[in-house]
């Protein structure tokens, strides 16, 4: 089956409804998303980076889709509790895909920074969403093309040159919906000269009764000297797919910092593809995957060195349980152009039960001898003698289970730099690994998908 | 109180279908400490594993009383909270588990055993100071991970300072000796003696007589092809120094 003619035909079908109730910049980019989309398939399962995540089958299911922009009443308050409360951020939070800002989040901006609704944004100053949205994310690719397609609002985060936030801005995505529901979610970060953010990204699905799929996209325009710490944690229900993909261009010295973390979800593909346009630019990518029970996680690097003095590292680390399946697939490419990279990649992983998978891909590219490149894939269980030591010493077999599980995700916690979060994420990690009901009481979701499965 | 803390009786036990053990006897009564010699690939280290139930050794046949329990029906856990503590010839370093982490869940998994309450925060580095002091462990070594970049002394006199904390019944010492230098040999050996007592008891599992210098046995026992072949006093620990396993090799092999 090939299900991008459904998205076509409703395109085909509603193109004036969408058009009517979104903003003229993000609409003169449908046309070109539509002929891409009809000439580009979704990729299959087996393709090419695709060995173990089948995007056509993610998107084959007759999800909804909001276009006329009903407003689905959610209460927010009573059904999402932040698992990050001790942080003091600026909060906005996206529902499927419209965005609602905190109380007087606006007033509380410094001057001149964006946090908004990416329509309303386009709409009253088109200058700050036209030069900017589709520029990074390239049309060809189908999953950016269906997501242009339907995208009607979204999220703009402007730092105007010069500007050091000093609070962090928070993210939350949640799915709250009466049925089953797509959403294109669409984010545009615009880090001008010398600007810096720290950006947290939370994924929540309200309830485990229905199925939702994400589409993201977020294009990050990085100028020179900026600096952005990208931190994304997901904790959808187990009846969430989420296709995610941040694509990531940095002008000359700019500094990224991507840490992506998935704690629970149904199935997840991530994609960072991240493209250096200046000199001596810093990148670092670090990615947490726990994953139990049926859970699908399969993150997706592309870093591409096209400048010289560029550095960059990856840190991957991935517990799977249960009969959950695993990918990674990381690609590090230095141009012919690029002179003095330096580009590590480390990818571990843990199978903690006989029936989780785990299949983990590196690949180097390198049309350049004055480089250092390294990469590093390991797969493994957890260590028996380690295991049979603490339990000499009196510790049940199950927590030194959870306690060896745990230091192994330590190194990729450590690469958090905010340190409210760095806790947060080891308690909840903690928490995620404890499985048990009544460390869950305080959670908005069901719990049956969170508990590691017994072996 | 019962004399008689362990009856090994008829032990078999194997690895991968290989049998090591073949049929060990074994009775140790409290207040007394027990050295077990023998060659190499005789099966000392097997005896201590199988004791402690690690799960890569198969029992076949046998059965371990331990102060009127079963010890072989027992996980490692529960040998462990019941009173019998390894201290193993190559401890385990653990990269991410912090000493303090480690040991107290192993504290209050004990006292979890035994329905206690945990233990307080302020108790427990009280204990820990206490401990430490037994085998002069450095500080600092408490905020490491496990064993890890840690010396071939600190290593063992980690084993001690563990053994101090959870105040074992029977402890079973497996090559406590190999690579400490002698003031390192002299500290561990002076913890084990400090943590003596007429309650418990001790087995040593040696090479060398040198650490029965300083942890003096009651009995010792040869240890060869999966049976203890013979049993005497200290003065067979000087005898097997000055004349090797030879010719209690031919002995055996001679009846066979």
């Amino acid at each position: 089956m090939n299900s991008r003619q459904q998205y076509l035909d409703l395109f085909r079908d509603n193109r004036e409804t969408i058009d009517s109730r979104s903003a003229p910049a993000l609409n003169r980019m449908r046309q070109r998303a539509f002929e891409s989309l009809e000439t580009n398939e979704f990729p299959r399962k087996g393709h090419e980076g695709h060995e173990r995540t089948d995007v056509n089958a993610m998107f084959a299911p007759d999800y909804g889709l909001n276009i006329t922009r009903l407003d689905i009443p959610a209460d927010i308050a009573a059904t999402w509790r932040c698992d990050v409360p001790n942080m003091s951020t600026l909060l906005g939070i996206v529902v499927n895909d419209s965005f609602q800002p905190s109380r007087n989040l606006t007033e509380r901006l410094p001057d001149g920074v964006v946090f908004a609704s990416l329509s309303q944004t386009a709409t009253e100053h088109p200058e700050l969403v036209e030069p900017f949205y589709g520029s990074v994310a390239p049309i060809g690719s189908p999953t950016v093309a269906v997501n242009t397609l339907f995208a009607q609002d979204g999220v703009i985060i402007r730092i105007p040159r010069g500007v050091k936030m000093t609070r962090p801005l928070q993210l939350v995505n949640i799915f709250s919906a009466p049925t089953p529901l797509m959403a294109p979610r669409r984010v545009l970060i615009v880090m001008e000269a010398g600007a810096e953010a720290q950006i947290l990204v939370c994924d929540h699905s309200q309830d485990n009764a229905h199925a939702y799929l994400a589409s993201e996209v977020v294009e990050i325009v990085m100028f020179p000297d900026s600096r952005l710490d990208y931190y994304t944690i997901e904790e959808s229900s187990s009846s969430t797919t989420r296709h995610s993909e941040i694509f990531a261009r940095q002008a000359d010295r700019s500094s990224l910092m991507i840490s992506s973390s998935t704690l629970t979800c149904g199935q997840t593909r991530n994609n960072f593809s991240i493209e250096t346009d200046g000199t001596d630019c810093q990148t670092t990518l670090a990615g947490m995957a726990i994953a139990s029970g049926e859970m699908r996680i399969d993150n997706s690097v592309s870093m591409r060195h096209l400048t010289p003095r560029c550095k960059s590292s990856q840190l991957f680390k991935y517990v799977a349980d249960g009969h959950a399946s695993c990918a990674f697939q990381g690609r590090i490419l230095v141009d012919g152009n690029a002179p003095f990279t330096d580009a590590t990649q480390t990818c571990r992983s843990i199978l903690a039960s006989p029936d989780a998978r785990m299949h983990a891909k590196p690949q180097l590219e390198i049309y350049n001898d004055e480089v250092i490149c390294s990469h590093g894939a390991t797969t493994g269980q957890l260590d028996n003698e380690a295991l049979f030591y603490m339990q000499s010493r009196g510790i049940p077999v199950d927590e030194a289970r959870k306690m060896l599980m745990q230091a192994f995700m330590a190194d990729v916690i450590d690469t958090v730099r905010m340190e409210g979060l760095r806790d947060r994420l080891r308690h909840l990690v903690e928490k995620r690994f404890d499985g048990n009901e009544s460390s869950c009481a305080d959670c908005h979701g069901a719990c049956a998908e969170r508990k590691p499965t017994e072996n | 109180m019962n004399q008689q803390l362990l009856k090994v009786e008829n032990l078999h036990a194997g690895i991968e279908g290989k049998e090591i053990l073949k049929g060990i006897n074994l009775t140790v009564n409290r207040g007394e400490v027990h050295a077990i010699m023998g060659p190499n690939g005789s099966g000392k280290s097997t005896l201590s594993e199988v004791l402690a139930g690690n799960p890569a050794f198969t029992v076949t046949e046998g059965s371990v009383d331990f102060h009127g329990v079963e010890l072989l029906g027992l996980s490692p856990e529960d040998r462990s909270h019941e009173g019998l503590f390894l201290s193993f010839q190559y401890p385990v370093e653990i990269p991410g588990v912090s000493m303090v982490n480690f040991m107290r869940a192993a504290i209050n998994a004990k006292r979890k055993y035994f329905n206690e309450t945990p233990l307080s925060a302020t108790d427990f580095l009280k204990l820990m100071r206490q401990k430490r002091e037994i085998v002069e462990l450095d500080n600092k070594l408490a905020s490491r991970s496990v064993n890890e970049g840690f010396s071939g002394g600190e290593k063992k006199r980690n084993e001690i300072f563990q053994m101090a904390v959870l105040e074992p019944q029977l402890s079973i010492l497996d090559e406590t000796d190999s690579g400490l230098d002698i003031d390192a040999l002299r500290i561990v050996a002076g913890g084990v003696n400090k943590l003596k007592n007429e309650r418990n008891a001790t087995i040593v599992i040696t090479h060398y007589q040198r650490l029965l210098d300083y942890i003096r046995p009651d009995f010792v026992h040869v240890l060869y092809k999966g049976r203890i072949v013979r049993t005497g006093g200290p003065e067979l620990a000087l005898d097997l120094e000055n004349r090797g396993y030879d010719w209690i090799k031919e002995e055996v092999d001679g009846k066979l």
